[in-house]
């Protein structure tokens, strides 16, 4: 063969092998949206689920889910910023700093039932948190701080030297030129870390079980006093999600309409997470043509 | 290579006021044992512009970077660096202070990604001053000071990523001077630059030796003569020769400075 026919072999495989990773990921997306769509209605969006009869919709889960993901975000994003600062910053490169970052590839390599029963054991049972919304946040929390530990140690490792340098030179302290230099500088690409690990968040399902519970009370939407009962925003209550119903309806369900209340749901999910990842990128784009001044 | 006596040199102590001067200056990177830099001990002539020279790896950044201190976290620094009759050397002495005093631009340019006006007075608000008449005008006399104030004055607000190559340069200097340093440090400030800017930016630094002190590294030999009063000759971490520019480039008192510019080197 020739050099050339061999190249052109070797093209015609590697692109095989991407049409087949587009063609399972184009398949299951497909299946699960066309098969879910037509029961996607105002109505299901917006009822809550219902435990024997059809017709139930899936409002309380979707407000679970997302209110389940602001507050792992407030837990998480905190504690993820200030290691990744440390780790790209202050850091030495000594035994100390391996330690960390081998303790957070563990982290993020535990399977989500493990987290998940621990939670169950440590917060629900231990610290009396019960099922509730607090103990799945802080589960997720778990999950979701390797994640954003490195991207953010990512987008602070990919703004050059020089801009340090720049800083030091005029006089600044540390803090100060990564507060105001290479903090905006990584600013789209945490951006996008935060987006997309909200993702993995919103769908979760096997840790929340056991913490966050799989039962979903009834929801008052009018009582903003986080303290009582019945108000949507007290972190104290069970909460299931919108990934936890899914599998529950799967397993136990027992309305009539189970199977279509579950293609819903799987719809909905999907194209919630869709939207987190292509607005991940929209926003990511945007901000830096901003930054960088191109019009 | 040619092995050269590094023992051999020729070092001058310009006549007036000194600005900078160094005493046995040695720098070690990390725990290495072998020194970067032996022994440098040079006088730098207040207002003048010194020219560091040498082949890659003959210490001339190392030693430029050693005089505000930026090798404080990479690099151990011995011996005296005296300003104003201090050893900023000193591991008591302030660095930020120094460094206010002792400006730097590199061989890359590095504005920040902010506007033209950001980034030349956000080193001023981290250093307390909120006037905002001050600040505009310190941009101002800054830009001009770096002949940048022409090309930019319309759009200051403009990001400081959107200008040429030369004209971050500029900016960078003018970024530097804004904090009115006493003297300036040029780490081959023009290596990334095109003949063009490169010739304005000569311009300038002549320009601005009439109100600072400034010590400049250059691999370019015809920069150094061109802008220099005095040249210092850095070879395998040691100053080889320092006297005036002309007599560096004419009548050299070392044979290593003699092969190198005349080009008969390694």
């Amino acid at each position: 063969m020739t050099p050339n026919q061999t190249d052109r072999l070797a093209t015609r495989f590697i692109q095989f092998l991407v049409l087949i990773v587009v063609l399972i990921l184009l398949f299951l997306l497909g299946d699960i949206i066309i098969s879910g769509l037509p029961h996607i209605s105002w109505h299901f969006l917006t009822s809550p689920a219902s435990s024997f009869s059809a017709g139930g919709g899936i409002r309380d889960q979707l407000f679970n889910s997302l209110y389940l993901l602001v507050l792992t975000l407030i837990i998480s994003f905190p504690l993820a910023l200030g290691s990744a600062i440390y780790l790209s910053e202050y850091a030495g490169d000594n035994w100390f700093t391996s330690l960390i970052r081998t303790a957070i590839e563990v982290l993020s390599s535990l399977p989500s039932v493990v987290v998940g029963l621990f939670g169950y054991l440590l917060f629900v049972i231990e610290f009396h948190l019960g099922f509730s919304i607090l103990s799945g946040a802080i589960a997720l929390t778990f999950f979701n701080l390797p994640l954003l530990i490195r991207s953010i140690e990512g987008s602070l490792h990919a703004v050059p030297n020089s801009q340090r340098e720049a800083g030091i030179a005029l006089g600044l302290s540390n803090w100060r030129t990564i507060r105001g230099i290479l903090l905006p500088m990584a600013l789209p690409g945490i951006l996008t870390g935060i987006i997309l690990s909200a993702g993995r968040i919103f769908g979760e399902a096997a840790a929340l079980i056991y913490t966050a519970g799989q039962s979903a009370p009834i929801l008052d939407y009018t009582n903003w006093n986080p303290t009582a009962s019945s108000s949507f925003l007290n972190p104290m209550r069970p909460a299931e999600t919108l990934a936890v119903h899914i599998w529950k309806v799967n397993t136990e369900g027992v309305t009539p309409d189970a199977v279509s209340i579950s293609a819903g749901s799987s719809a909905v999910l999907i194209i919630i997470i869709l939207l987190f990842n292509f607005g991940a990128r929209a926003i990511g784009n945007r901000m830096y043509k901003k930054m960088t001044g191109g019009k | 290579m040619q092995v050269y006596d590094l023992n051999k040199n020729h070092i001058v102590t310009p006549p007036g006021e000194i600005a900078l001067s160094t005493n046995q200056l040695q720098v070690n990177y990390g725990n290495s044992k072998q020194a970067s830099m032996v022994d440098a001990s040079l006088s730098f002539p207040r207002f003048q512009i010194t020219a560091l020279i040498g082949a890659s790896g003959s210490g001339k950044s190392t030693y430029l970077r050693s005089l505000n201190r930026m090798n404080d976290r990479i690099a151990t620094v011995h011996g005296e660096i005296m300003y104003h009759n201090t050893n900023i050397n000193s591991p008591k002495v302030n660095v930020y202070e120094v460094r206010k005093h002792i400006g730097m631009v590199f061989q890359k340019p590095n504005p920040f990604a902010k506007s033209i006006t950001e980034n030349i007075t956000f080193a001023l608000k981290a250093a307390g001053i909120t006037n905002r008449q001050e600040l505009r005008q310190r941009v101002e006399t800054s830009l001009k000071e770096a002949a940048l104030w022409d090309e930019v004055k319309d759009d200051l607000n403009k990001s400081a990523l959107a200008l040429s190559g030369g004209q971050q340069q500029r900016l960078c200097i003018a970024r530097s001077i804004a904090m009115k340093p006493d003297i300036l440090l040029l780490d081959e400030p023009a290596s990334a630059l095109d003949p063009i800017s490169t010739a304005k930016l000569e311009v300038t630094l002549k320009e601005l030796a009439k109100n600072y002190t400034i010590i400049i590294v250059t691999h370019n030999m015809q920069q150094a003569s061109r802008v220099s009063s005095y040249t210092a000759f850095f070879h395998l971490g040691h100053v080889i020769e320092y006297d005036q520019t002309e007599t560096i480039f004419q009548t050299p008192n070392i044979q290593a400075t003699h092969d190198y510019v005349t080009g008969n080197f390694g």
